[in-house]
């Protein structure tokens, strides 16, 4: 990033608010409400100044009362709205489930697709901040187990921009998981270009092809050949330390972001294990019936001639979330990814 | 004293819904309180003998005036009544031949049902439950369309956007919030959309209810909010569900007007049910409504009704059938003579017997279609998951086939 001087540094914060304004002036019917969301700009300031800009019509605060913010915004979604709704906290967002699993997830299906809930529920997500308790949770299998949910997370400056518009555009509801600890994260990233960016992949969406989005196309985020290290959201930054790590050791780690868990890129997971023919699966959540367990589950069905060595995951242990001044021993670092690269049999 | 919606500590403004209040209930010379609180006894406008009760003893009064609905009203209410129970009767029926998988029947709360549909205009939206399949249809969605899930075909058969009707909701009071969403993104738009939010007496121990009253309240939308107090929960009396002296009474918790009617008295139902969507639209502000009546039949027919509830008590109600007294009511008023009621009960007879035909014929679904409505997109994992079914599906066609050309040689 160190010659990018010319471009502008950009937090993952701004680049989140900068997306939704952006929405919401391109269309009308894009509203943003939650807890604290209005006056105060959310309590990571999110949503700062969009109420100003807006209006109390477009940006607002509600009670206190999570089942009622996403109930409501059904009937929003119901009535021609496109909802972006904040969860103040990962654990948080619990109350909320019923409406989530129940009705967001299932009412396309429930009515053969007559009506369709776009839907964006926000989630500040996983631990590293210091936080207590309820505001540390990596929460993504929940609701990755839960069909009609699509289930982005961004990890880098760009993709929260990016992969945020994309959110509010599509006609699926999307449970938007921020990795609270990247909020303050920078990069050399122009949020100009980036919305010419977006604004260009759309039109180029018109007509027979699609647009290619960044949900389901997991990306390389470094190229390697000796063993692929899969992570997605808060995870990636650590992974990309271990890989320069090991890369001084001589193992040539190639990482892959998955950037959405629903939609799935299976074929991008394929390609990077068949090619280095080792893998290690990287995420916060506890490991045990995770997005992880998944991960590894898909490379044993389709990559199973090409492994060298076994599968290997290096997930947070199978706990409620510590207290702040224990979660460093929880949460995968880069010497737990660099214990694991060392157990993948390269004596073989 | 200070009065706090006038007058608030620093920093303790209220809703502005609390000022409206205050000024509807000065215009009625009552107080906030008295107008936020039911009246002092339920809105009944007919005996159970059909018959009008005097003014002074409807239980109404300054701030709880409900008009008697126009002639015409009053009788396309009663042809709902006859055609809903009907259909309650017909759907029994079929259920207990197992032509369908099952079927809430709303027998005994057809009043309530007819109301919930003939207060609302065109523009309106309705938020039924499981047991509102008479309430949908007389909204107009076609009956066939409603009963495609009880016969198990799909989860909802019916476009709640082209009838402004939203998929019955089994979750209870989930629905509530719907409502409250559909009302607050009219009400952004600037249109004067009123939205009826239906559920039981069970349903109001849920967070949901609370949550959708509250919201409602906040967001001063008009959401009409009418509870059905049937006086169970499948098992479970209301004496379990709540100490409250009334349902309509948890209105003023939220500072909005509940009241109380006779649920099982069709004129006054649809008299309390038109004035409140009346105000709620009139002053973008929800009100709560709680009719009492009784479920004549078991929950379902999974339900046996006799372990919890005796015949006794079952036969008091019968006696308050709300169909009985609309017809003895219009029937002394001179609107029903016989060949009206002989067009009223031949047209319920034809949706009964289209309902039969219906529930004999064998559904034909496509067993693919349940991978297809997921996403706007399907997956990759879903496509391949199709393909297996597609596959799996074939083949046992081809065996079918090759059984039956065994068979034939």
């Amino acid at each position: 990033m160190s010659t990018a001087t010319a471009t502008k540094t950009t937090t993952f914060a701004s680049a989140l608010n900068t997306a939704m304004s952006d929405a919401m002036e391109a269309d009308d019917s894009v509203v943003v409400f939650g807890e604290d969301v209005g006056t105060l700009g959310g309590v990571f300031r999110i949503t700062d100044g969009l109420t100003k800009r807006f209006g109390e019509n477009r940006c607002f605060d509600t009670p206190l009362a999570e089942s009622g913010i996403a109930g409501t915004a059904v009937g929003m979604a119901i009535n021609g709205m496109r909802p972006v709704i904040e969860m103040q906290f990962d654990a948080f967002a619990y109350p909320a489930l019923e409406q989530i699993f129940s009705h967001i997830a299932k009412m396309a299906n429930r009515t053969r697709g007559r009506v369709r809930l776009p839907i964006v529920i926000r989630i500040p997500y996983g631990g590293g901040v210091g936080g207590v308790e309820h505001h540390c949770d990596s929460s993504e299998a929940y609701y990755a187990h839960t069909a009609g949910l699509k289930v982005f997370t961004p990890a880098t400056v760009a993709d929260a921009y990016l992969m945020l518009r994309e959110a509010i555009d599509t006609e699926d509801p999307v449970v938007f998981f921020e990795p609270k600890k990247l909020y303050w994260s920078k990069a050399g990233e122009d949020l100009t270009a980036l919305r010419q960016q977006y604004e260009s992949s759309m039109d180029s969406a018109e007509g027979d092809s699609p647009r290619v989005g960044a949900a389901g196309n997991a990306t390389v985020v470094r190229a390697g050949t000796d063993v692929s290290i899969i992570s997605y959201g808060p995870s990636v930054p650590t992974v990309l330390k271990a890989a320069e790590a090991a890369a001084e050791d001589g193992i040539s780690a190639e990482v892959l972001d998955l950037r959405s868990v629903v939609p799935f890129d299976e074929e991008a997971l394929v390609r990077t294990v068949q090619k280095t023919g080792r893998a290690v699966v990287v995420a916060e959540a506890q490991g045990f019936v995770s997005v992880a367990s998944e991960i590894v589950a898909r490379i044993q069905e389709r990559c199973f001639h090409s492994l060298a060595s076994p599968v290997l995951r290096v997930t947070g242990f199978d706990i409620p979330y510590p207290a702040p001044k224990l979660e460093e021993h929880h949460l995968p670092d880069v010497d737990r990814i660099l214990d694991a690269l060392d157990e993948l049999q390269w004596e073989d | 004293m200070d009065d706090p919606i006038t007058n608030p500590e620093p920093g303790h403004q209220k809703a502005e819904q609390a000022s409206r209040i205050l000024e509807a209930s000065s215009s009625f010379g009552i107080s906030p309180e008295q107008y936020m609180l039911p009246a002092q006894q339920q809105i009944r406008m007919l005996d159970p003998e059909g018959t009008l009760i005097p003014e002074e003893e409807q239980g109404t009064g300054p701030g709880h005036e409900y008009p008697i609905p126009e002639d015409d009203v009053l009788l396309k209410a009663y042809a709902a009544l006859v055609a809903g129970r009907r259909i309650n009767d017909q759907n029994y029926a079929l259920v207990r031949q197992g032509r369908m998988a099952v079927y809430p029947s709303s027998h005994g709360q057809e009043a309530c049902q007819v109301g919930a549909a003939l207060c609302l205009g065109e523009g309106d939206w309705m938020f039924p439950t499981y047991r509102d399949s008479v309430a949908v249809i007389s909204r107009g969605v076609d009956p066939l369309d409603v009963m495609v899930s009880f016969r198990g075909d799909w989860h909802c058969g019916y476009d709640p956007k082209a009838y402004r009707v939203g998929a019955m909701s089994t979750p209870l009071t989930t629905q509530l919030l719907h409502a409250v969403g559909v009302a607050h993104a009219a009400k952004l738009r600037g249109e004067d959309t009123v939205v009826l939010a239906m559920c039981g007496d069970g349903a109001t121990s849920e967070g949901d209810f609370h949550e959708a009253l509250n919201f409602a309240a906040v967001f001063e939308v008009p959401v009409v909010f009418f509870v059905q107090n049937n006086g169970y929960a499948i098992s479970v009396p209301l004496s379990h569900q709540s100490a409250a002296p009334s349902l309509a009474h948890k209105a003023i918790g939220y500072g909005m007007a509940g009241e109380q009617v006779d649920g099982n008295d069709m004129v006054a139902v649809l008299a309390t049910l038109r004035r409140a969507v009346h105000l709620a639209r009139e002053n973008s502000m929800p009100l709560l409504l709680e009719a009492i009546t009784y479920r004549m039949q078991a929950h379902t027919n999974a339900d046996d009704e006799t372990r919890y509830r005796d015949r006794e008590e079952v036969e008091q109600w019968k006696r308050k059938d709300p169909l009985l007294r609309m017809q003895k009511f219009l029937a002394a008023k001179g609107l029903l003579d016989e060949a009206a009621e002989a067009e009223i009960s031949e047209a319920a007879e034809k949706v009964a017997a289209s309902l039969r035909q219906a529930m004999s014929t064998e559904p034909d679904e496509d067993p693919l279609e349940i991978f297809d409505h997921i996403y706007t997109e399907p997956t990759a994992q879903l496509s391949a998951q199709r393909g297996q079914l597609a596959d799996e599906l074939a083949r046992a066609h081809g065996n079918a086939q090759a059984g039956a050309e065994e068979a034939t040689r």
